[in-house]
């Protein structure tokens, strides 16, 4: 299957039902087959006028308590940045899909990691944090995306899957994950469905006019970040138990960057392993830092001018050098450009002339 | 004894509205909440509150409502009503909030023949940040972003959003009311039931646009300001009925 039509048919395993969105190259092949398919599960399928309305219904259709997807691209995913903080300030539940292009401006449509200060800074106003989640195969990003859903839901929190159009177009054998009920799904009290026979209207909002009521959302929502800190940060490793350097990248490129890794360690004898986040928000930061501490130094690649390279710099806090590879505006890097980055690493951060 | 004034039991008697003296948000909402309350259906209503100065509208109906953001209403409702078909949805919006900010998400609504209905409070400003001009500002008027009067050349023509929307295939009931007077207002209500009674039945997309006062802004006393409607903002959005489908009365 094609990644963008296995995190579509993951959606409505999960039991999401309700799908807007507007078209954008290189996601619409995921909206084409919600299309296709959202009717025979009984679920709507509905065209939006455009990004900012496109959010807005999935905005409606989470206060009201369903299962709810947007996709998007990079030029579309700035426009939803307006509705996306009101989700916050609202706390609805919904997983949105940004298959990221090369930027800024209507940029390109090659693969491209540029919007991670986007994706993980908050980008629209306000204090806020989405679970963002970088899947790096077909098959992950199926399975993250049938997740995403229940990890939305406990925390009543927007999750984004953060892709990039190498994912999105791969086509790779998936095993698809088991339906479920919607009917079985956990019930939403607070959503707003009618009074019925509730004596208090259920209120779905992000207006505080006090001060103090504010603050007193901003805590909530830092303590319920502070949770999802503790309990969602994922991360994958390979051979960076004891490895003395270290290579962090994330989705697609760290399918690259594991090549590289593969083809020095092959050719030069090092000892070099992989750190691969799966959540960019909550970023894995202790587990990064315990293992960049008992290594030479950190190589960042990423397909972009350096933006998760900051968080990785945050999480060493100078333990060891930090150094960053990149590529940006759609160019993706070559295992050679990776395994040169690799070794120019080593040479710098190694101590003794011998390693080289 | 017959009783001649009752509240309604679809506004929150616990409430008191922040809006200003002599504005006839007031009556709209208990136009809306009356309408709702004798057609039987506020316990399966949801509302969509928009920017402006009825942001607080969730404060004082007694219905489930969503808060949307400048001028999303229309889209916020559409991702109700597709989750809760039989409910029912109605947004209220002002000018500023509807004719400006939200024009894409209110035509494409409209066209979309999304079954909700929009109350849309026409007080040709923007009241809530205190008397800007909005789309429906009328020409020569007065407001603080055109302190020497509305002048075409530099700042357009008044939008007619009833007659805009009329031009679509999708809307199902459309009409224009005022509220100045008892008979306007009664008239309004009229309006306001068939309106719901439409999307009740499943026609479609419907909205009522109701001329309503903003004397604060419009620097005038309360009984000035119904006079302004009726003289100034009637003759520039003439009442009616736009579009009525057959069989609902």
């Amino acid at each position: 299957m094609k990644g963008n039509e296995a995190m579509a048919e993951a959606a409505i395993r999960a039991g999401c039902r309700y799908f807007f969105g507007y078209p954008i190259t290189p996601q619409s092949e995921l909206l084409e087959y919600m299309a296709k398919h959202m009717a025979e599960h009984g679920g709507v399928f509905l065209q939006a006028e455009s990004e900012v309305s496109a959010i807005n219904m999935v905005y409606g259709a989470a206060g009201a308590g369903a299962r709810v997807m947007t996709a998007t691209s990079s030029p579309g995913f700035s426009l939803m940045q307006e509705g996306i903080s009101y989700m916050a300030g609202a706390e609805l539940p919904a997983v949105l899909v940004n298959v990221v292009r090369g930027g800024p401006g209507l940029g390109g449509l090659q693969p491209a990691q540029s919007d991670y200060f986007q994706a993980t800074k908050g980008g629209g106003h306000g204090d806020y944090r989405l679970v963002v989640l970088a899947p790096s195969s077909p098959q992950e990003a199926a399975d993250l995306v049938y997740e995403a859903f229940d990890v939305a839901d406990r925390y009543r929190n927007v999750v984004l899957i953060l892709a990039d159009s190498i994912l999105a177009q791969a086509m790779e054998p998936v095993e698809l994950p088991p339906p479920r009920d919607p009917a079985g799904l956990p019930a939403k009290p607070w959503a707003t469905v009618g009074r019925g026979r509730r004596q208090e209207t259920n209120v779905v909002n992000s207006l505080y006019l006090a001060a103090e009521d504010l603050w007193a959302l901003n805590q909530r929502l830092q303590a319920k970040y502070r949770r999802i800190e503790a309990e969602e940060t994922r991360w994958e490793e390979e051979g960076a138990e004891g490895a003395d350097w270290l290579v962090v990248a994330y989705g697609s490129m760290a399918r690259i960057a594991l090549a590289a890794i593969r083809q020095v360690r092959r050719e030069d004898g090092l000892r070099v392993g992989l750190f691969r986040p799966i959540s960019l928000w909550p970023f894995p930061a202790r587990p990064l830092a315990r293992r960049a501490a008992a290594s030479r130094g950190v190589l960042v690649l990423e397909m972009s001018a350096g933006q998760m390279v900051e968080d990785v710099r945050l999480a060493v806090e100078g333990a060891v050098p930090v150094r960053f590879f990149g590529k940006t505006g759609g160019v993706v890097p070559e295992v050679e450009e990776a395994v040169e980055a690799i070794r120019r690493m080593v040479a710098e951060t190694a101590p003794h002339p011998a390693h080289r | 004894m017959h009783p001649v004034f009752e509240p309604t039991s679809g506004l929150r008697a616990d409430r008191v509205t922040h809006y200003c003296p002599g504005c006839t948000h007031g009556v709209a909402h208990r136009l809306v909440a009356e309408v709702l309350e004798e057609l039987g259906v506020l316990e399966r209503t949801v509302g969509v509150a928009s920017v402006g100065c009825s942001v607080l509208a969730y404060e004082y109906f007694r219905v489930d409502m969503q808060e949307a953001a400048h001028g999303r209403a229309p889209a916020v409702a559409t991702g109700i009503k597709r989750v809760l078909p039989d409910r029912v949805v109605f947004t209220y919006q002002g000018d500023g909030d509807l004719a400006a900010i939200g024009m894409a998400e209110i035509i494409h609504a409209a066209a979309r023949g999304e079954n909700i209905t929009v109350v849309f409070i026409n007080n040709a400003n923007y009241g809530m940040t205190s008397g800007q001009m909005a789309p429906t500002t009328l020409v020569g008027q007065r407001t603080t972003t055109t302190p020497a009067g509305r002048d075409p050349v530099q700042a357009g023509y008044p939008i007619r959003v009833a007659e805009l929307l009329n031009a679509l295939d999708g809307p199902a009931y459309l009409a224009r009311g005022s509220l100045h007077d008892t008979a306007h207002i009664l008239q309004a209500k009229r309006y306001i039931r068939r309106a719901f009674q439409a999307q009740i039945e499943g026609r479609g997309f419907s909205l009522v646009e109701l001329l309503s006062s903003c004397p604060t802004n419009w620097g005038l006393e309360p009984v000035e300001a119904l006079a302004f409607i009726r003289d100034r903002l009637v003759p520039q959005y003439p009442l009616g009925e736009l579009r009525r489908p057959e069989g609902v009365r």
